[in-house]
């Protein structure tokens, strides 16, 4: 059912609508706001929008394979806490390097967890994680019951107000992920993505190691939720075991703004990391636009809503022609 | 392929059963009073009426495939519930029209859910997402922060109340056994029923064997709209006093309960009672976790740990070597 023009065309670039809404998006914020490409004011979005950022690069990864990960908001949320409760304010930057990588490690693990349940139980990926995000939230909350605690402030600083050359850390941030996702997707292993997103069971008659390909996903996902975690914590400086809870549902809307398919095997990462940046600038003209508070939700979930709508109702015209 | 002889509604009743009774040993249970366990088995049964009746549209939508679901159902309830409790205002001659309001505008949602999987090709978890996000969006423009209502005195007698003073049953469980019932035949015995397990299987063999795929996508999310409306209507009659959040923690246990019932979340099998024993399953574990005075970090664990195991003894996937 895809062999309209503009369906070719989208499952030829699945990034090019994310990148029409994008400069849409893009060109509304400056209207409102004409300083945004100031470094300054550049990088104070940027920042907030890297941990939504890495978390829909890992979401992507997961649906890429044909599955979803519920859970990566309780993973952010557990490395906040370990982070705010074992580094502290008064800490070290040894230590703090220490627990980062505690954090990867945990991250790593608790995806490992989704990914055995998904690939080896064979578990629907929508109920496992969900399962999973109760056990990972809960296990957020059992760390640091009330929110408290925090990093050195000189890191979070760090975090904040790093522009080398006039560019947000965060590009760079960006750069790396995009440069490794362009070489893993070179490799053996992303072809196997692809074909285990498109058709599974076809993948496993042509002897693509299916289970582990899948499971590799999860721990992806759990890492990238790691990283996602220890972004959101240098920005925000404290910790809150309720931190990650909202971020899920907004890395699958970024995926899907992205143009990744949600049943697997088409699209990519580098979509789905417009699709985020656009979900933060539409944020940001909903603020700048003065929209009363009342409205503010229903606007914002419009114009998702509208942006989701759009290719369809291209195709639709197209399909009369 | 059957590995476990007893089917997901059977065990999962069997088990609510078996923990039921071994909840009576725990320090603050029931103990041996045996008339303080039936009112609180009554009470438990009571509460899954509400999680049932919401799980219902799921179960309809989760059985037609194509990987249906209905992430608005939450904010449906939450939607109908503050309209019934605005309109209704206190006056019992009210309540009809009500309940007819609940049960259009939730179908209106659906239909629009509908539509955009339909015509505009949106994935069901993304577009019931989206509108779940709308709907959230006009509550709050509606609501602007504050309702003036009241529930009628009869919504108060017939849901929340016992079928009569001497007699201990809620009239709640009633209202949800004769639903159950229309449920059922709506499922096995209406070609309604039939062709939603056809699309459910198969969508291209059910369109070449004469199903209207596209009226039976648009009528299943209607339908589920309304159901997710009259839980609403049903959940507020309850309560009597609404909030912006009543409907949003019913959304993922109706998921939860459907797939502990046995039915497939790849669509084509399952059945309404196994929503309903899991929807008993569900309430039941949550509420003893409640009783038992935990945390809500350790309750949320073992709720997740829960969940896990028993999807794990009956809701795997085949496997691809079949």
């Amino acid at each position: 059912m895809k062999g309209f023009a503009w369906g070719g065309l989208m499952s030829r670039y699945p990034a090019l609508f994310a990148l029409v809404l994008l400069v849409i998006a893009l060109s509304i914020n400056l209207i409102l706001q004409p300083n945004m490409f100031a470094s300054d004011t550049l990088n104070s979005n940027m920042r907030v929008f890297l941990p939504i950022i890495l978390l829909t690069v890992g979401q992507a990864i997961v649906m890429l394979g044909g599955g979803i990960d519920i859970s990566v908001g309780g993973i952010v949320s557990i490395v906040n806490t370990i982070l705010a409760t074992r580094v502290g304010l008064e800490g070290s930057a040894e230590a703090m390097w220490q627990y980062v990588a505690i954090s990867l490690l945990v991250g790593a693990l608790a995806g490992a967890i989704n990914g055995f349940f998904i690939s080896y139980l064979r578990l629907q990926p929508i109920i496992t994680t969900y399962a999973t995000s109760f056990l990972y939230a809960g296990f957020a909350l059992f760390i640091l019951p009330n929110p408290g605690g925090g990093i050195p402030a000189a890191i979070a600083q760090f975090y904040r107000t790093t522009i080398p050359i006039g560019i947000p850390l965060a590009f760079y941030v960006i750069a790396v992920v995009v440069m490794l996702w362009v070489y893993l997707r070179s490799t053996r292993y992303g072809g196997f993505l692809y074909a285990v997103g498109g058709n599974a069971e076809a993948a496993y008659k042509t002897a693509v190691p299916v289970s582990r390909v899948i499971f590799s996903t999860y721990v992806i996902s759990g890492l990238m939720a790691a990283f996602s975690g220890i972004a959101i914590t240098m920005l925000s400086g404290s910790g809150n075991a309720d931190i990650g809870s909202a971020m899920t549902l907004n890395s699958i809307t970024g995926v899907v703004i992205g143009g990744t398919a949600f049943s697997g095997g088409v699209g990519g990462v580098v979509g789905p990391i417009m699709g985020a940046i656009t979900l933060g600038i539409i944020q940001n003209i909903i603020s700048f636009a003065g929209i009363t508070t009342w409205w503010e939700t229903l606007a914002k979930a419009s114009i998702i809503v509208v942006a989701l709508a759009i290719p369809g109702i291209v195709n639709l015209f197209r399909r009369r022609e | 392929m059957k590995r476990f002889a007893i089917s997901p509604p059977v065990a999962a009743l069997v088990l609510s059963v078996v923990l039921f009774l071994l909840s009576g040993l725990l320090p603050n249970g029931y103990g041996s009073d045996v008339n303080v366990a039936i009112s609180q088995a009554t009470n438990i049964l009571r509460l899954s009426v509400f999680l049932g009746v919401i799980a219902a549209g799921q179960t309809l939508v989760i059985i037609s495939g194509f990987e249906g679901i209905d992430l608005s159902a939450g904010s449906i309830v939450t939607m109908t519930a503050i309209l019934t409790y605005v309109y209704v205002s206190g006056e019992n001659d009210k309540v009809l029209v009500a309940l007819l309001i609940s049960l259009v505008v939730g179908a209106v949602i659906g239909f629009f859910n509908g539509v955009g999987i339909t015509f505009l090709k949106i994935s069901p978890f993304v577009m019931t997402l989206g509108m779940s996000g709308v709907v959230t969006g006009a509550i709050i423009v509606i609501n602007h922060g504050n309702v003036s209502g009241k529930v009628a005195p009869i919504m108060t007698r017939l849901i929340a109340r016992p079928v009569a003073p001497h007699i201990p049953i809620p009239s709640a469980l009633v209202i949800w056994l004769i639903f159950g019932l229309l449920m059922w035949l709506l499922l096995e015995r209406t070609t309604f029923g039939k062709n939603l397990f056809a699309i459910g299987t198969n969508r291209v063999t059910a369109k070449l064997s004469g199903v209207n795929v596209i009226g039976m996508n648009l009528a299943t999310y209607s339908l589920a709209g309304a159901l997710a409306g009259f839980g609403g209507f049903l959940l507020v009659g309850n309560t009597g006093v609404v909030l912006i959040s009543l409907g949003q923690p019913y959304l993922f246990p109706s998921i939860a309960a459907v797939a502990v019932g046995g039915t497939l979340l790849s669509g084509g099998k399952g059945s309404y009672w196994g929503t309903m024993a899991g929807a008993i399953l569900l309430t039941l574990i949550t509420s003893l976790l409640t009783t038992m005075q935990m945390p809500d970090s350790v309750r949320r664990m073992v709720l997740g740990a829960t969940l896990l195991v028993l999807i794990s003894i009956y809701g795997r996937q085949k496997t691809l070597r079949q």
